[in-house]
């Protein structure tokens, strides 16, 4: 494999609110051309550390380059390669859609007739021309996040970062964003993302990290990931001590959730063969293992906030 | 991070502040009306209502004293007001500060355009209340013309001053308390509506050491009368200074605020 050179390289990268470590020594490494994704509970330090790669947020200590360049110090220039979707809307409710666009083309040193004729052409990818002379309080919330995404291409950056891209979306207007994600990807843009959505991660990320408590837990492709924590499938049973004692005499993977028994298996066939055969036993369902079942596994069931 | 480290700006101020004249030009009926209606009103209830029982201050009639204090009123509120509650509605509500920073601009830049766009309505609004004052001929020309550059530095401290509240303010409704403590007492005691030599000596001293709108009416009243003050120069010079430690001041507590 031809290495290429990475786009975003954290080294012990720590940051501190007063006592509070936010994101505690996490190291990782993006290549040109990755989606890749951050995954992990409310307060994992997803957003504190897309912060710190996107230059508002300066570090506590360890190293953060992106396109090999200090965040430090070579802010604006980083800046200038970057396209942002927050998580929390900020479009410009006093300006259109199409005033939303060029006002934040002139942040770029974008000349006017260049903007135009790029608002033009993401306003169409982003299925929103129609939408060009309305107020922004007369867009839907799908609409809202298509507009943040044109707004973040509008430099035609090398690299997207995106907060939650889909948080309260309909189906449709997420398969959507989904699409024009991948649609970048192909361009060769370099997509870095949070999400608290596992389809959304197993479906896009090529690669991934589950982050907890300020932590990076795992990395790894979402596939590899699921095979390597859980399995190909999952069986699940109704938790008594009859099939605690089964399954440990059996030598299986098991985890006790609630009031269900997750058996973690490759074989889900010869888990169900041998539960029916060897325990008296209520229901039985089997799936296949996913993204979530590793993401619960690492980071428990229990509440956060 | 101290309180006073100088900020490192570039020409980027500028684009915030087209941002901020574009959303005003969108509106501009609305905008342009209050400089035009407020000097007509305070002159009508103040200098030709009340006035009427004022022979003389200070050797010249009520209206003409207080023409030049309806100017630094107007140039006062203007920036305050728009870097106070203007500023906090897009630092907060609308979050147009975070969508800034996320280009090239730096949290500096973007403080500064605020400033400077605050001084510029300071800059329309006294240019627009000139010719109405001076239609009724309490204002000496063409020396008063040198209120118009002069607004835009005295609404440049004023911005100064509304954006270090912004910065400290914990929520829009505490901005009540530096409008009704600070800008209201200025606005009665700063040689507006009366001479500042008839407060007590202490009293006079107090308002030309803390109360920015003196010096500002000192400076209007020298123009507007064409008689300069004996201390012109030292208005100006508190001017400057202050203007220019407050900026400095107001763009760190904004990054103090912002910048975590």
């Amino acid at each position: 494999m031809v290495a290429i050179a990475p786009v975003i390289v954290a080294e012990d990268l720590k940051k501190q609110f007063g006592e509070f470590t936010a994101v505690d020594s996490i190291s990782f490494s993006i290549a040109e051309g990755e989606i890749f994704g951050f995954l992990g509970p409310n307060g994992a330090g997803k957003t504190t550390t897309m912060k710190m790669i996107q230059c508002v947020s300066p570090k506590t200590s360890g190293t953060l380059t992106v396109f090999g360049m200090d965040v430090g110090t070579h802010s604006r220039e980083i800046k200038h390669l970057l396209g942002v979707v927050p998580q929390e809307n900020n479009l410009d409710p006093d300006f259109t859609v199409f005033e939303n666009l060029l006002v934040y083309s002139h942040y770029f040193d974008l000349p006017r007739a260049r903007a135009e004729s790029t608002i033009m052409t993401l306003l169409d990818f982003m299925q929103l021309r129609e939408k060009k002379d309305k107020p922004i309080e007369q867009l839907s919330g799908g609409m809202k996040r298509r507009l943040l995404l044109a707004r973040a291409l509008i430099n035609t950056p090398r690299m997207l970062i995106l907060d939650e891209p889909t948080i309260g979306l309909d189906p449709q207007a997420r398969h959507l964003i989904w699409d024009k994600i991948k649609a970048l990807k192909s361009q060769g843009i370099t997509v870095v993302f949070t999400t608290h959505y596992m389809d959304e991660a197993a479906r896009l990320c090529d690669r991934l990290v589950i982050m907890d408590y300020g932590r990076i837990l795992v990395e790894g492709g979402p596939d590899a990931l699921v095979r390597e924590y859980i399995g190909t499938d999952i069986v699940e049973a109704e938790h008594n001590p009859g099939v605690i004692t089964c399954l440990t005499r059996s030598g299986a993977k098991y985890d006790v959730w609630g009031d269900t028994v997750q058996v973690y298996t490759t074989n889900p066939q010869e888990v169900i063969a041998s539960l029916l055969h060897d325990c008296a036993l209520g229901t039985i369902t089997a799936r296949a293992a996913t993204l979530e079942d590793v993401f619960l596994k690492l980071t428990g069931k229990k509440l956060r906030e | 991070m101290g309180y006073f480290t100088l900020p490192r700006l570039s020409n980027r101020v500028w684009k915030v502040w087209s941002r901020n004249r574009a959303v005003f030009m969108k509106t501009y009926r609305v905008n342009f009306f209050p400089p035009f209606l407020e000097p007509l009103l305070y002159l009508f209830a103040l200098g030709f209502g009340l006035g009427r029982y004022i022979d003389v201050v200070e050797g010249m009639s009520y209206p003409r004293f207080i023409a030049p204090a309806l100017i630094s009123i107007s140039i006062m509120n203007s920036a305050f007001f728009e870097c106070t509650y203007g500023s906090y509605v897009r630092m907060y509500y609308q979050k147009s500060f975070d969508a800034i920073i996320a280009t090239p601009l730096s949290i500096e830049e973007v403080i500064t355009g605020e400033l400077l766009w605050g001084a510029t309505r300071s800059l329309i609004y006294a240019t627009i209340m000139l010719p109405v004052i001076a239609a009724f001929g309490l204002i000496e020309l063409p020396l008063s013309l040198l209120i118009i550059p002069f607004s835009f530095l005295a609404g440049f401290l004023f911005a100064a001053i509304g954006m270090c509240f912004t910065a400290i303010t914990p929520n829009i409704n505490a901005l009540n308390y530096p409008s009704f403590l600070f800008i209201t007492p200025m606005f009665l005691f700063s040689g507006t509506f009366f001479p500042l030599e008839l407060l007590p000596q202490p009293l006079q001293y107090f308002a030309l050491a803390t109360l920015p709108l003196t010096h500002l009416v000192g400076i209007t009243r020298s123009l507007t009368l064409a008689e300069p003050s004996s201390y012109l120069v030292l208005h100006l010079v508190w001017i400057v200074v202050v203007s220019f430690i407050l900026f400095v001041l107001a763009v760190n507590l904004m990054k103090r605020r912002l910048i975590v």
